[in-house]
């Protein structure tokens, strides 16, 4: 199919970078074949030839998870005030506006109650494309909400993360939700509820060093990048060139870190048997 | 001058001309002008020392002769016996804990600890801890909950190590999980950013049930530095940075993130360490008054309430 062939002016770095190509046919990222979109969208956006998981929208992710129909969100009307009237070459004011443009999403998280299996839980999803899902007051506020009402309510909590860590413009009070998220989470496991922690390409920073690394059970999607620090911070750090594959879902799993990773169409069924374990049930039938 | 900032050099040079004038061996004839020298060093001060802004304030923070974790413990405890190693991969030199006592108390203390020379420098990796520092912190933490025993913490670090080793070991875990532990604590906790409270690194030991700032120390999510690269592209702009993430002690009074801030000596702790301990003191003194005879329950739920208010959204 000589029409693919890539044309000689795109660099590596350039083709790196484009994840999902308009039209019929998709470059994976990860393989560099060229593959047919319907195939990927049947199977829940993973490569069909390597499997490779591509990124999606929390919206996406909630159609995957939830039992149809059950979610139901909360807190959607929470937004940044802007607390330290942040401006770097932009004003901060103007990036949430071009983030809630581009993603139709209110801020980088979105909590919910639902069903997954039949087990009622509360479900925190986040959202990459708005502002690399960093979480600032809001997502902070509104993932402490909902760990609070999954407490009131007596159900678990599963937390599906995709995030660049703490956001800047919101300076020490982006610092201080890892404390809060964290807090909320041991009263989470005083009052002896489930947490399933679901990292997903990618998780780094202050999420990961709270909410996320927090989990009773972790979970994770294949290859995903999760780490403390950013890969080129420590490569400057160190001026070394990182090992192949470090930081990724295996790396961390050889080392200790995650329980399981789960490719991400059985990802639902993986929730649902932790579920009923936690729940003492039997599993349900799929 | 060595170690001089530039916004101190002026200070500096007016201080060596009257040391200067006052080796005279005619001190009658320098009497008025030590006193024109004198009168015109204690404006200036006054002047440089209002007005700091973030960056200089930065500068101060990261002053190579200010007052380290381990310079605190021997100007303000009486017996301090530094306790060593996570019990599960090593002694991490960066944070140093232990025991000691404070004016006829027991407490446990914990810090980052920087180095002063090269070969120190290096051994305590600049004050960036490795996982097990921050593991180490948490036994500690246990320890002193178990016997009833109030936390001192003293925050200085540009922030946890981006390494290697420790992302292999867990540097997120090690963090994250220390915050759930101070979450719980059930013994008065109370922490002091003395100097640099870099990111995550900093917060791991910084939950505290009273959180206070040295005049002149910082606390940010992102250095300076980093903030700049990330947003300018430039790490040159650490200064503009500095100033609009809002890192100052009265900053973060203002965005309700420390209970209050010690002053420091005019010109900075690094110029008079024992009037700079004398006013720690003094806070930590009142501080650990007022938590002493709380309960756990108590202590437990005021740390939340107080973490949980943090952050500012807007709701419809
Ligand atoms: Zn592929």
């Amino acid at each position: 199919m000589a029409w693919f062939r890539r044309k000689p002016e795109e660099s590596e770095g350039a083709a790196r970078k484009v994840v999902i190509q308009e039209g019929l046919w998709i470059k994976c990222d990860a393989c560099k074949e060229i593959i047919y979109r319907a195939e990927v969208e049947r199977a829940g956006r993973v490569c069909p030839k390597c499997l490779h998981p591509f990124r999606i929208t929390s919206r996406e992710r909630i159609g995957q998870l939830a039992d149809p129909g059950s979610f139901e969100e909360h807190d959607a009307g929470l937004s940044s005030a802007d607390p330290l009237a942040f401006k770097d070459t932009k004003r901060y004011r103007d990036r949430l506006k071009a983030a809630r443009q581009k993603t139709a999403m209110p801020e980088a998280v979105v909590c919910g109650t639902c069903l997954i299996g039949g087990f009622p839980v509360v479900l925190c999803v986040f959202e990459f494309a708005f502002l690399g899902g960093s979480m600032g007051s809001v997502v902070g506020e509104k993932l402490t909400r909902a760990i609070e009402r999954a407490i009131a309510k007596h159900v678990p909590v599963i937390i599906v993360s995709a995030s660049g860590g703490a956001r800047m413009q919101e300076g020490i009070l982006s610092l201080m939700q890892m404390a809060k998220t964290s807090a909320a989470l041991e009263r989470l496991a005083a009052a002896r509820l489930t947490y399933v922690s679901v990292l997903t390409d990618p998780t780094t920073g202050g999420v990961t060093a709270s909410f996320a690394m927090l989990g009773d059970v972790i979970v994770s999607e294949p290859r995903a990048l999760i780490g403390f620090a950013g890969p080129r911070v420590i490569a400057e750090t160190i001026r070394q060139p990182l090992p192949e594959g470090f930081q990724r879902a295996e790396f961390l799993l050889e080392h200790g870190q995650i329980d399981l990773i789960v490719d991400r169409r059985e990802l639902k069924d993986t929730l649902r048997r932790l579920l009923a374990f936690f729940a003492d049930q039997p599993t349900p039938p799929a | 001058m060595p170690d001089a900032l530039d916004f101190e050099q002026p200070l500096l040079e007016l201080e060596t001309r009257i040391a200067a004038l006052q080796a005279d061996e005619d001190p009658v004839r320098v009497r008025d002008e030590i006193r024109r020298l004198e009168d015109r060093l204690d404006r200036l001060r006054q002047r440089t020392y209002a007005g700091l802004t973030a960056w200089q304030r930065t500068q101060l923070a990261r002053h190579p002769k200010r007052p380290y974790t381990r310079d605190w413990c021997r100007l303000l405890f009486e017996d301090f016996l530094e306790l060593h190693g996570d019990r599960r991969f090593g002694d991490d030199a960066a944070i140093v804990g232990g025991l000691a006592r404070f004016e006829g108390r027991s407490v446990v203390v914990l810090g980052h600890q920087k180095g002063r020379d090269t070969r120190e420098k290096i051994a305590r990796n600049f004050g960036m801890p490795h996982p097990e520092g921050y593991r180490k912190a948490e036994r500690l933490m246990d320890l002193a909950e178990r016997f009833a025993k109030p936390v001192v913490t003293f925050i200085d670090t540009p922030g946890a190590y981006p390494g290697l080793g420790a992302e292999e070991r867990g540097q997120a875990e090690a963090i994250a999980r220390n915050l759930r532990r101070m979450a719980a604590l059930r013994t008065p906790l109370v922490a002091v950013v003395t100097g640099e409270g870099g990111s995550g690194g900093a917060l791991a030991i910084g939950m505290g049930n009273r959180v206070l700032m040295l005049e002149y120390a910082v606390y940010a999510v992102i250095s300076p530095e980093g903030c700049a690269a990330i947003l300018w592209g430039d790490a040159g702009k650490a200064p503009e940075a500095a100033t609009v993430m809002k890192t100052t002690a009265p900053d973060l009074m203002r965005l309700g993130v420390i209970d209050d801030i010690v002053p420091e000596p005019v010109g900075g702790a690094h110029r008079d360490w024992d009037a700079a301990a004398a006013h720690l003191r003094d806070a930590l003194r009142r501080h650990l008054d007022e938590l002493t005879g709380r309960s756990g329950d108590t202590l437990v739920a005021e740390r939340y309430e107080k973490f949980r208010r943090m952050g500012v959204v807007a709701e419809e």
